[in-house]
C-alpha cells in the first residue's frame, strides 16, 4: 500500500513498485501526445523545495507535477529565509502554512526528509537527502532497466562508483533487491561505505573492488550502471588521480568495447550529472545501448506516478 | 464504476444471456452503421475493462456487414474521473488510439453498464486531449438508469430498470473468462 509521504524506498513494497511503473507507463503515453495534461490533481499545490542545487530532478517533478494540473512553485535555498538564517524547521512549517499538498525536497543533510514529514501534514517527497536516499531515482532507474530488459527477476546489474556518498547507489540496491535483481556493488576500497557488509548481507547484494573481475569473469552483467564522483562531498584524498580512478573504475572505451563482444544490447545507465572522462568515457555514454537519456525521459513519467499515488487518492488519514 | 468487478453472488438474476449479448450487439452495430449512413470516418474507443473487448466484437460485426475494418481504440478515464479522492490510488490502464486519430472522425464511445453518467463525463474529457471528433456517440450494452449527469446513450443494447440499491454484472468472455451474461444481485426483490 503506497502510503502519504515517499521518504525511502524501503517505504515500497514489490506490489507498489509495479503499481508506480504501470501508472508511469501510461504517463509515458501521456508525455508523447500534442496535448501533455491531465486534470488529476487540479487544485492541488506541490512545492519543490531543494536546498542543493539540480537541474533533472527538480525540472522533471516541476513538470510532473504541472502536466498534472497541479500548481507547482519551485523555491530553492538560495534566495530564500534560509540563506538569513532560517531554520528548516522554521521554513517548512512556513510553507506548509499555506496549505500546501505536498513538499517536494532536497536537503544535504541525510534524514532531513523524514524529520520534515514529522513537521507537517503535508505529503514529502524525498528528492535526494545526503547521502541517504533519493528513491524517485531508483523507480525511474527500475523503469528504464524493465523497459530495456523485462522482468528484472534474476538479472545482474552492476553498481558502479562512489557509493560512499551516493543516496542513489543506496535507493537502488533497496528497490533492484525488491524486483528480484541480483545486484554487485563495485567500489574502491576508500570509496566503499563503512559496514557495508552487514548491508549487503540483508539486502542480497555482492561488493567487489575490482571492476574488471565483476565485469568479465563473474555471471555476465544485463546492466552497468556508472554513479559520478561526487567531489563536492569529498574533502580529498579518496583516491590519488582523477586519472588513476579511471583505470580503476571508469567505464572506458575498452572495458565498453569487452562489454560490448559479450552483449552489444547492454544497458548503460548514469543517474546525471556525467563528469564525462572520470567515471564514464564519451564512448559509453552516447553508445548505441546509452540508456542515460531513457533515464531522463522516464522521470517525468515515474515522478508523475509518484505525484498521482501520494495525492490523488485517498489514504484514509487525509487531511 | 457502472458494473461491479467482483462475481455476483450466487442469487443474482441472469437478465442477458450469452445469445442475447449477442444479438444486442449485432443489433447495436447495425443501428451505428444506419444512423452514420455507412462505415465512413467512424472510430470505436472502448472504455476499460470491459469497453474494450465490446467495441472489439462491434468492429466484428461491422467488418462481417460492410466489410471495412473500422479503427478500434482503448480510452483510460482513469485520470479524468471526479472520485479519485473517494477511493485509493490504482494504476490507470492505457489509452490507445487508433493510426488515423480522432480528429474530424465520428467517435463512439462503447462501454459496458451506462449508471450515473460520470464516467462518460470524464470519457468526453479525456477525448478532448486527444483530438477533436465531428461526433461523439455513445453504446452501451446495458442502461441501468440513475443518470447523475446530462448525458444519454445513443445506442442501447438493453434498458434494465433497476433499483440503486442493486448491482449489476457483466461477464464477457474476453475478460472474465468463461460463461458470458449480465446479472443484477442485491435489492428487495
Amino acid at each position: 500500500m503506497i502510503g502519504k509521504h515517499l521518504l525511502s524506498s524501503a517505504d515500497l513494497d514489490r506490489e507498489d513498485i509495479e503499481t508506480i511503473l504501470a501508472t508511469a507507463a501510461s504517463m509515458h503515453d501521456v508525455q508523447r501526445r500534442e496535448v501533455k495534461k491531465l486534470p488529476t490533481l487540479r487544485g492541488r499545490t506541490v512545492i519543490n523545495l531543494f536546498f542543493e542545487d539540480s537541474t533533472r530532478t527538480r525540472s522533471s517533478f516541476e513538470i510532473a507535477g504541472k502536466w498534472m494540473s497541479a500548481d507547482t512553485i519551485n523555491i530553492s535555498a538560495k534566495g530564500s529565509s534560509t540563506s538569513k538564517g532560517e531554520s528548516l524547521r522554521d521554513t517548512v512549517r512556513t510553507i506548509a502554512a499555506m496549505s500546501v499538498d505536498a513538499l517536494v525536497i532536497r536537503h544535504n543533510a541525510s534524514g532531513a526528509c523524514r524529520q520534515v514529514s514529522q513537521w507537517v501534514d503535508a505529503s514529502v517527497i524525498n528528492a535526494g537527502d545526503g547521502t541517504h536516499e533519493h528513491p524517485t531515482q531508483a523507480l525511474l532507474d527500475a523503469y528504464t532497466l524493465r523497459h530495456r530488459l523485462g522482468d528484472l527477476t534474476g538479472r545482474h546489474v552492476v553498481i558502479v562508483g562512489d557509493l560512499a556518498h551516493s543516496r542513489v547507489f543506496r535507493s537502488n540496491v533497496i528497490t533492484l533487491a525488491t524486483l528480484g535483481a541480483q545486484v554487485t556493488v563495485v567500489a574502491p576500497p576508500t570509496l566503499m561505505p563503512s559496514g557495508i557488509g552487514a548491508w549487503a548481507a540483508r539486502d542480497g547484494f555482492a561488493t567487489s573492488w575490482d571492476l574488471d573481475e565483476v565485469l568479465y569473469a563473474g555471471p555476465p552483467p544485463d546492466a552497468v550502471m556508472m554513479l559520478r564522483v561526487q567531489k563536492e562531498r569529498m574533502s580529498g584524498g579518496f583516491f590519488p588521480t582523477a586519472r588513476e580512478y579511471t583505470v580503476g573504475y571508469g567505464l572506458t572505451a575498452e572495458r565498453l568495447e569487452r562489454l560490448y563482444a559479450v552483449n552489444p544490447e547492454i544497458p548503460i545507465l548514469h543517474p546525471g550529472p556525467m563528469n564525462r572522462g572520470l567515471e564514464i568515457a564519451a564512448e559509453a555514454a552516447d553508445a548505441g545501448s546509452s540508456a542515460i537519456l531513457d533515464q531522463v525521459s522516464a522521470g517525468v513519467a515515474v515522478r508523475m506516478a509518484v505525484l498521482y499515488h501520494l495525492l490523488a487518492g485517498d489514504h484514509g488519514d487525509h487531511r | 464504476m457502472g458494473s461491479s468487478a467482483t462475481p455476483p453472488p450466487p442469487a443474482a438474476r441472469v437478465v442477458l444471456s450469452s445469445g442475447d449479448i449477442s444479438r444486442a450487439l449485432r443489433r447495436v452495430a447495425h443501428e451505428i452503421l444506419e444512423r452514420n449512413k455507412g462505415p465512413a470516418d467512424l472510430v470505436l474507443l472502448g472504455i476499460p475493462s470491459r469497453g474494450v473487448p465490446l467495441a472489439q466484437r462491434l468492429a466484428a460485426v461491422l467488418r462481417e456487414v460492410e466489410g471495412v475494418n473500422v479503427p478500434v481504440g482503448t480510452l483510460d478515464v482513469t485520470m479524468f474521473r471526479d472520485d479519485l479522492r473517494r477511493q485509493p490510488t490504482r494504476a490507470p490502464g492505457r489509452t490507445v488510439v487508433p493510426v488515423g486519430g480522432i480528429d474530424d472522425k465520428v467517435v463512439v464511445l462503447v462501454d459496458d453498464v451506462l449508471y450515473s453518467g460520470r464516467t462518460i463525463r470524464a470519457a468526453l474529457e479525456a477525448i478532448n486531449d486527444l483530438g477533436r471528433p465531428r461526433a461523439v456517440r455513445l453504446a452501451v450494452l446495458v442502461d441501468r438508469g440513475h443518470r447523475e449527469l446530462p448525458i444519454r446513450a445513443d445506442y442501447v443494447g438493453k434498458n434494465l430498470p433497476t433499483s440503486s440499491s442493486e448491482r449489476v454484472h457483466v461477464a464477457l468472455a474476453e475478460s472474465d473468462g468463461g460463461a458470458e451474461d449480465v446479472r443484477i444481485s442485491g435489492g428487495d426483490r
